[in-house]
């Protein structure tokens, strides 16, 4: 706890114009605008899209700007502005099977349906720093190749159509889809709020986690069945007109992770599966949240549960970087009158070990297994 | 489809009209006045709907009762202008919309809330033919000084009976906003009520 | 109204002509959230993903026609402007000149995707497995 202080609102206001100042850096290197950022440092601005919770390309941009490249204060600054703001409704639930693909990769079956699609990867790079964009060099065009209209189905709907893997559990039309925004989150979780959770939760968090369950901290066995990039059309019913409207296209990134199989005397072994959905290019992102799904899951499917990764209090009230910043940097507020109580009592303590060792020598020794 | 017209400075007048509402609510039995919204369709009152279309929206199912569900341009207007949705049954509503106030439906059967999250509660409006003429209740409670008065026309007639029901289930309970002509005044469930 | 959701305002700035006296404004372009939803593993039950900025508007024309506009983003004129196209669609005398000004952003969106797509199509890539020997 702490209690509030008063003054120095000059003190702020001028920390304030300092930091305004430092954002904008050498005045002699021109400003840079939230179009560039938008437009350049794109998978920054993805991960504040998701981790803000909030699709909106131009906001994200202008929060890493206000932040200066702080990608945590910048969600903030987007959950901040979010709740500003009238929810008109709902969409219906995306249709990533339908998704526009611009990348898509399988590392579980090298020959798939539709092809495997690199799109724009750092995959096959190798990592050498280009200082050819310190020049500032002029890019090749992308190269064009004829493009089929073939349908690329989801690599785990055809292990679903051989019924090698386990279904995802069907929607209950009746059931509301559980919201974290609008009601406290209730342990244990349904997988709904579970996912929800991830999606926004920190990336360096899950990353850990994910890396946790490889590295054998509830191992799940995964591979990455199916990784796709693109845009999804979004729709939703308007109440104030009654009916749906189509809203425009946005980027998903999604993971499908295919995990170690499970039987029993009267079920035949199936896969099981883990989960990632994120905004814009989220590539790392997804595929640790899957990882991190699967294993939350290890109750459901009868697993012991030891692992960080599959205890579901730690993972899902410990994966908000919004939450875990505001706490964590709360302790550099004043705390002038809990440490005024901490310093009386620890003077009080030792002021009472003194006096019984100056006042009571012999009844130590009276007493020696007291000492021990 | 025609909707009617509703606020047409939206922020502003919705500003305005939850600062009534608020003010009713803290100083219960005070009579604030609200400018209604003259386009809301029949039988809804014109500051019954200025407190709907401030207080409603997408997240919080409204009850319309007989008289109002018996005009489909009613849900409509509530439709287009809140995004709320109508709520089926009473005890599911964020809000509701009461006509016909003298013969509004036992407290009980809307939402009363729970012990740990005693805003889940029905915020029932009640359309008043006046609130300057009819008969007088004694108020007295948080944010009362002393006890003052207020004077309704169309409560029910058993409505000390039943507020006294709805007090002693505090912290849950429903609360009352009254809409008047031109104004409103609140009876929220922590006030003490008996006949003058 | 697929169309004027992806459409620019400065695209569907031309409606502003078709439109004549007597437009009512029943909402003001109003900025605001919709929450999107996902399903869990691709095709199960939906789930809660984030938010996006949406913004809406409603308008009449004189001659009745109700148009709705719902658009991604917080473009208020863009959202006013499709509520225009929306309205101005219906209306028989004014449906093929709203096509008219439509016709091209439905050409730009075609071009863009086919650019995406072979874009994409020129990264398409086969795997070949090398043998593991075991001898």
């Amino acid at each position: 706890m702490y209690v509030a202080v008063k003054g120095g609102e000059r003190a702020i206001d001028n920390a304030h114009r300092l930091l305004a100042t430092k954002r904008r850096g050498d005045p002699a290197v021109p400003e840079v605008a939230h179009a560039q950022i938008r437009e350049q440092l794109t998978l920054a601005v993805d991960r504040v899209m998701t981790e803000g919770s909030l699709y909106d390309r131009d906001l994200a941009a202008l929060a890493i700007k206000q932040a200066r490249g702080d990608l945590v204060e910048a969600a903030f600054l987007v959950r901040a502005f979010r709740t500003t703001l009238p929810r008109f409704g709902a969409s219906e639930p995306v249709d990533t099977g339908a998704m526009q693909v611009a990348r898509r990769v399988s590392a579980a079956f090298k020959d798939i349906p539709g092809g495997q699609v690199l799109g724009p990867t750092f995959d096959y790079t190798h990592r050498l720093i280009d200082f050819l964009l310190e020049a500032g060099a002029d890019i090749a065009e992308p190269a064009t190749a004829p493009a089929d209209d073939a349908p690329m189905p989801r690599v785990t709907d055809l292990l679903g159509n051989d019924d090698l893997i386990e279904r995802n559990p069907p929607g209950d039309p009746d059931a509301p889809v559980g919201d974290l925004t609008r009601e406290p989150l209730d342990l244990p979780a349904d997988r709904d709020l579970r996912l929800q959770n991830l999606a926004r939760g920190d990336e360096g968090f899950l990353l850990a986690l994910g890396y946790s369950t490889q590295r054998g901290f509830g191992r799940t066995h995964p591979f990455a069945g199916e990784i796709r990039l693109g845009e999804v059309e979004l729709e939703f019913v308007a109440e104030d007109a009654g009916f749906a409207v189509p809203l425009g296209t946005i980027e998903l990134t999604e993971c499908q992770m295919i995990n170690q199989f499970k039987g029993s005397a009267t079920e035949p072994p199936r896969f099981t599966r883990g989960y990632g959905l994120a905004f814009g290019h989220c590539e790392r992102r997804t595929m640790a949240m899957a990882l991190v799904d699967r294993s939350l899951r290890a109750r459901e499917l009868g697993e012991e549960a030891k692992a960080p990764a599959q205890d579901e209090e730690f993972v899902l009230m410990h994966s908000d970087n919004v939450q875990a910043t505001g706490f964590v940097e709360h302790l550099k507020l004043p705390h002038y009158v809990d440490f005024q109580a901490e310093l009386a009592l620890i003077r009080q303590m030792r002021r009472e070990i003194a006096e019984r060792q100056n006042v009571a020598p012999r009844e130590q020794q009276a007493l020696p297994e007291a000492a021990e | 489809m025609a909707v009617a017209l509703a606020f047409a400075d939206p922020v502003h007048e919705a500003q305005r009209t939850f600062r009534a509402v608020m003010n009713a609510l803290a100083r219960p039995g005070t009579i604030q006045p609200v400018a209604g919204l003259l386009d809301a369709p029949a039988p809804l009152s014109s500051v019954a709907a200025a407190v709907a279309l401030t207080l409603a929206d997408y997240e919080t199912p409204l009850f319309l009762d007989a008289p109002l569900a018996a005009n489909p341009d009613v849900a409509r207007y509530i439709a287009f202008h809140t995004g709320a949705r109508i709520a089926a049954a009473p005890s599911q509503a964020s809000f509701a919309l009461i006509a016909d106030a003298a013969s509004v439906a036992d407290f009980a059967d809307f939402a009363l809330g729970t012990d740990t999250y005693p805003d889940r509660s029905t915020t029932l409006i009640l359309q008043m033919e006046s609130l300057m003429a009819g008969p007088s209740l004694t108020l007295a409670g948080p944010g009362i000084k002393g006890e003052t008065t207020l004077t309704a026309s169309s409560l029910p007639s058993d409505i000390v009976e039943r507020l006294a029901a709805n007090r002693a289930l505090f912290p849950r309970g429903v609360d009352l906003i009254l809409a008047g002509p031109d104004a409103v005044a609140a009876l929220p469930r922590t006030t003490r009520i008996r006949s003058a | 109204m697929a169309l004027a959701a992806r459409a620019t305002a400065a695209e569907l700035a031309p409606l502003e002509t078709l439109a004549g006296p007597g437009i009512r404004m029943l909402r003001a372009p109003e900025i605001g959230l919709v929450m999107v939803r996902g399903r869990i593993g691709g095709d199960g039950a939906p789930f809660n993903l984030g938010e996006a900025t949406v913004t809406r508007a409603a308008v009449s024309l004189a001659t009745g026609e109700t148009g709705f506009g719902h658009v991604l983003g917080r473009d208020r004129d863009k959202a006013r402007l499709a509520a225009l196209a929306d309205a101005l669609w219906q209306a028989p005398t004014t449906r093929e000149a709203a096509e008219g000004v439509l016709a091209p952003v439905r050409a730009r969106l075609a071009a863009e995707a086919t650019l995406a797509k072979t874009r994409a199509a020129a990264t398409r890539v086969d795997f070949f497995t090398m043998v593991r020997g075991d001898n």
